[in-house]
């Protein structure tokens, strides 16, 4: 079963992040042991035959709607500092629901200041499959 | 013979089916269900003439898909079945591909897929891979690519700017999965240097050479990016150094400078010094002024704020940005640079920070995070 796993560096029920400051005031080798984290993670599924896909998203986007006929799309944003910021996302294709909450508590997990967890809240979302063949 | 020399006789062949009378969508398509047969078959079964085995069955696979085609086809067939008049050269051929591939109405994603696909011998799957979409995806923006300069004669293309353009494009994108896109743009780079006797397809193949002699350097562990004056040199590739050298000084003695020569240049003179601090900024500067000359742009004024900055000091440097966009990509990232070396650190903190936020590489995001924690901790009682 596919899951996707949305990095919330910002938002999430209980945003915890916000407390913590942001990644260019830690120091240069804290820094280094979160990039580290993710990247041993990924290779660490990749390994498993757990790693589907994986991207980091720039923070500057916006919302984007169809503004009518012949008109231009309706463009909001970009936000300076929105509640919700996704840092990125992983595809990940494995056994259970369980495991896919144990993967996403554990990238949860990455260190950051004082080498401490961050935290970061993950939202773990299944992925629709295709209808099976057989249907009765 | 491996599977770079089997990719070499592509150009080739095609150009051969398109004098036999196949137009350039359907002798590409042929040649590519030829290459992937060859490369499923050739390891166990490699034939004695492999150029005579990809001709004959690329023009089989041609003619059948002739046959199968509408009569609309057919007669386009009819119109192209004569051969043109008067002998036309094999290298002349193969250098009008590059030159459809390449073609000013395509847009470049299209070129260089085209340009991958016809004139490097990739095959779609290898092509996909290389720029992370589905196969199928990358075969419709093949077809798509093909459609648009369908009826283009093959003498009709771009022109050798718009050929360097697409090469310089598919080496600085250089990533991607088991193929090594600059590799492969230093090997058909090559080729045109041998097709085409001109200054700045040499500067352009100096100028790959001289980037590809610092490549590995320029990452560190886990992929980190290592900027220049942090690079270990003793690991820089003295050979392909000495190469690039000496095609730049033959082309330069040739008198005819143009942007690929003058970029060339400042890469030689990078790779010249055996220590950073050892690097001759002011004639670095004067070919920026070259550039600039030939071939304005923010993008090289901006690079050349930084080498203004080294050689007259970071105030110069922090005055020749001024007149520049500050929305421009690492913008900030080099504004951060010369307020660092000016000592105004909290500045600089808050510039690499920000160029983290519109940093468009992870690697780049994950080195100016990292250039603003060290700031940031080197600030006196910050």
């Amino acid at each position: 079963m596919k899951y996707l796993l949305l990095k919330h560096y910002r938002g999430g029920p209980d945003p915890v992040m916000d407390e913590m400051p942001p990644m260019d005031r830690w120091t240069p080798e804290e820094v280094d042991a979160h990039i580290g984290y993710m990247r041993d993670f990924a290779a660490r599924l990749e390994g498993t035959g757990e790693y589907v896909d994986g991207q980091a998203l720039a923070p500057d986007g916006a919302f984007v709607r169809y503004g009518g006929e012949g008109k231009a799309p309706v463009v909001d944003g970009p936000f300076a500092e929105t509640k919700d910021l996704i840092a990125g996302w992983m595809i990940i294709d494995v056994e259970s629901w369980d495991r896919a909450v144990e993967l996403a508590g554990e990238l949860s997990a990455s260190p950051g200041p004082g080498g401490e967890p961050i935290h970061e809240w993950l939202e773990v979302r299944p992925f629709l499959t295709a209808p099976p063949t057989i249907s009765e | 013979m491996n599977d770079a020399q089997l990719r070499e006789l592509v150009p080739a062949v095609i150009a051969i089916l398109v004098r036999r009378g196949a137009d350039f969508a359907s002798a590409e398509d042929a040649v590519q269900e030829a290459l992937v047969s060859a490369l499923a078959s050739w390891p166990e079964n490699p034939p004695r003439d492999p150029k005579g085995w990809l001709i004959t069955t690329a023009w089989r696979k041609a003619l059948d898909e002739f046959r199968a085609g509408s009569s609309r086809r057919e007669r386009e067939l009819a119109v192209h079945a004569e051969p043109p008049p008067g002998p036309v050269a094999d290298a002349d051929d193969t250098l009008q591909l590059y030159f459809l591939c390449a073609h000013p109405s395509l847009p470049p994603a299209s070129a260089v897929a085209l340009t991958l696909r016809a004139v490097c011998g990739l095959t779609t799957e290898q092509i996909a891979a290389a720029y992370f979409v589905p196969e199928a995806t990358m075969a419709q923006r093949i077809s798509r690519a093909k459609r648009r300069i369908a009826g283009q004669p093959l003498d009709q293309g771009g022109d050798l700017g718009t050929v360097l353009r697409v090469l310089y494009l598919l080496f600085n994108e250089g990533y991607g999965g088991d193929v090594d896109l600059a590799a492969e743009a230093i090997r058909v780079t090559r080729q045109l240097a041998a097709l085409a006797d001109e200054p700045e397809v040499s500067g352009l193949l100096a100028l790959m050479l001289l980037h590809q002699a610092r490549r590995a350097s320029r990452t560190g562990p886990g992929g980190r990016l290592v900027p220049l004056d942090e690079q270990d040199r003793a690991s820089w590739d003295t050979a392909l150094i000495a190469e690039g050298v000496g095609l730049l000084q033959a082309a330069l003695a040739r008198d005819r400078l143009g942007q690929y020569q003058a970029q060339a240049a400042i890469a030689a003179l990078h790779a010249d010094a055996p220590a950073p601090e050892e690097t001759d900024w002011v004639q670095i500067v004067e070919w920026y002024d070259e550039l600039v000359r030939l071939a304005d742009s923010p993008v090289v004024r901006l690079n050349r704020a930084v080498a203004v900055g080294e050689a007259d000091g970071p105030r110069a440097g922090l005055a020749a940005i001024a007149e520049l966009d500050p929305d421009l990509p690492r913008y900030a990232a080099v504004a951060a640079h010369l307020y660092e070396r000016a000592r105004d650190l909290p500045r600089a903190a808050d510039l690499y920070a920000e160029a983290a936020r519109t940093a468009t590489s992870a690697a780049e995001r994950d080195h100016c995070v990292r250039q603003a924690a060290r700031v940031r901790q080197s600030i006196p009682g910050g």
